[in-house]
């Protein structure tokens, strides 16, 4: 394992042209970049030896600006270190380029950020919802999307809870 | 009135099959989500050529529970008891990963010997895992005999787990800080006992299945996968392990004191079904002589960390001090406070890489956790693994990933 400095100067190094702030954390590296560049970083860290794209994930800052962050956590086997990238996103434009073609198992995980955030990957083979119904609106683990219930409806009291549902249908 | 259900029809999966299913020369064919060899609910849409697959779309989120999003409205030491209930066969994994996250986070100690029973319960936990996947994926082969023998010996490491927390499976053990309370009376000797006959179970075990043909001539070949293309997919754990690639967490980046144990990582070199096999019946062997290591080893002391800002004091304490009285009531009303930041915690389960994403926001509830599953990673392999095989190895190739679908799903 190196140094988080000295792999810290090196990601500075070749990230430069995208490269916003570099975050330590507790010990970890985090490199915010510009959103439009993920993929070039992506293939920029997966020929410096991050072979593995262990997470990919987002996170809701609402009702703060810029309101989504996105973080990919990559691993190299050769150097045994994790890199942390993130890119933030405005609430007005929740789109950025897909990074399945350099890490093909991104594909899953962003379905999953899309179907709970309502990100959207462009370039992305497959942008389904993975985990909720395919008719289900709304995106759950937005902050603005309650924590709520649903009442279970039968045929007797069906359309007397569909009128107070949250999400009725027009 | 019902309203008629969403019809998912072959234009929207046009371009995951291939142009011959439209023209209606193979055959789209559903299997699962209730059906016995996936093991939970999956459901997998197949593209026969005959009875090979020419491909394979997976299906999940039938047993989405949103997980993730309760947490967040839980305080950290709360929403503990969600992540007994990810991944129903490794509990205790998945306190421990959650537990590190928290205290990486905050910066809390733990004791010593709070960390000796975490790995020693954990590598009790992973044989547990080991060997409900084991006979799951024999009953899959139709060997039901090592199904029965593997559930006995597994309901003796329960009875363990009962001991400790009291509950069988949702244990909730670990606590941010250390652990729920210290082992109990008979713990050292129900665990020699295990350790003692155990030995002789997996060489039972072995004689069942390593070298019986009909075994072999179900899962050798079956299911094969490089270890670039199984890096690329993000398979982890034993089926990376598998094809060769020596990556196991609790060597590379040692976390809870693994540096200090001695043990070695199985490889294989095939990347099949059966190497996963040979690596997931030595690492059961591996996992014993860790356990034996922390038994002997297991130091006195403390088994909570003494920082009551974080840690709710000790109930004999509640009496007379005033002060231990303020701090259990604000830590079990509010909870508490986190600095904003994140971190990312991976950790080894049984499964392959598990990895908590916790942010916090200065409150004392969660920004953010999201789990990094190994079951969810690996899963997304099956439709290269099986591409080619028939469907009824397809059966042998899921149970070999050992998904479990509370952890894909979440």
């Amino acid at each position: 394992m190196e140094t988080p400095r000295k792999l810290a100067s090196e990601l500075t190094e070749l990230l430069v042209d995208s490269l916003i702030e570099l975050q330590e954390f507790r010990g970890q590296l985090t490199l915010v970049i510009q959103p439009e560049t993920v993929l070039a970083a992506c293939q920029k860290l997966q020929a410096a030896g991050f072979d593995l794209l262990a997470a990919l994930t987002a996170v809701d800052y609402w009702p703060k600006q810029p309101r989504f962050a996105v973080a990919y956590q990559m691993y190299s086997l050769e150097r045994n270190q994790f890199v942390g990238l993130k890119v933030l996103l405005a609430d007005d434009r929740v789109d950025l380029p897909s990074v399945e073609q350099v890490y093909p198992n991104a594909n899953w995980h962003e379905r999953e950020v899309f179907d709970m955030f309502g990100i959207r990957f462009r370039g992305h083979s497959d942008l389904r919802r993975i985990l909720m119904p395919y008719e289900w609106e709304g995106h759950p683990l937005r902050k603005d999307y309650p924590l709520g219930y649903e009442e279970v409806q039968f045929s007797f009291n069906f359309d007397e809870i569909e009128r107070r549902k949250k999400y009725v249908k027009d | 009135m019902l309203q008629p259900q969403m019809e998912i029809t072959v234009d929207e999966l046009r371009h995951l099959v291939s142009d011959r299913a439209v023209q209606g020369e193979t055959m789209l064919l559903n299997m699962g989500p209730q059906h016995p060899s996936t093991h939970g609910v999956l459901r997998l849409l197949l593209e026969l050529d005959g009875e090979r697959i020419v491909n394979c779309v997976p299906d999940i989120g039938f047993l989405h529970t949103g997980i993730e999003k309760n947490m967040e409205a839980k305080t950290y030491e709360k929403a503990l008891v969600m992540t007994d209930r990810m991944d129903y066969l490794n509990n205790l994994g998945n306190n421990l990963c959650y537990c590190l996250a928290i205290e990486k986070l905050v910066e809390l100690d733990v004791p010593p010997r709070a960390q000796v029973v975490r790995v020693l319960l954990t590598e009790l936990q992973r044989i547990a895992s080991h060997l409900v996947w084991l006979g799951t994926h024999a009953l899959d082969l139709a060997a039901l005999s090592v199904f029965l023998y593997c559930f006995r010996e597994r309901e003796h490491i329960m009875d363990i787990f009962e001991l400790c927390s009291g509950a069988r499976m949702m244990t909730s053990y670990f606590r941010p800080g250390g652990l729920w309370r210290d082992l109990p009376v008979g713990f050292d000797e129900a665990v020699r006992q295990f350790l003692s006959y155990f030995p002789k179970r997996i060489q039972e075990y072995e004689s069942l299945l390593t070298d019986n043909p009909l075994y072999i001539d179900r899962t050798k070949g079956i299911g094969a996968i490089s270890s670039e293309q199984a890096l690329q997919i993000g398979l982890t754990g034993p089926p990376l392990r598998a094809t060769g690639l020596d990556f196991d967490l609790r060597k590379a980046q040692p976390y809870s004191g693994y540096e200090e144990y001695e043990f070695e990582v199985p490889l294989a070199s095939n990347g099949d079904t059966y190497d996963r096999y040979i690596v997931r019946m030595e690492e059961m062997r591996q996992s014993l002589r860790i356990v034996k290591q922390a038994l002997d080893r297991l130091p006195k002391g403390p088994v909570r960390s003494n920082n009551r800002k974080f840690v709710p004091p000790p109930r004999s304490e509640l009496g007379h001090s005033m002060e231990a009285v303020i701090h259990h009531f604000k830590l079990w009303t509010e909870g508490f406070p986190a600095p904003a930041g994140s971190v990312y915690l991976p950790v080894e389960s049984p499964r392959g890489l598990l990895g908590c994403h916790l942010e916090g926001d200065g409150g004392p509830k969660p920004l953010r956790v999201h789990f990094r599953t190994p079951s969810f990673a690996n899963l997304q392999a099956i439709p290269i693994l099986s591409r080619g095989h028939l469907v009824a190895d397809l059966v042998a190739i899921i149970s070999s990933l050992d998904p479990v679908l509370g952890d894909v799903d979440r």
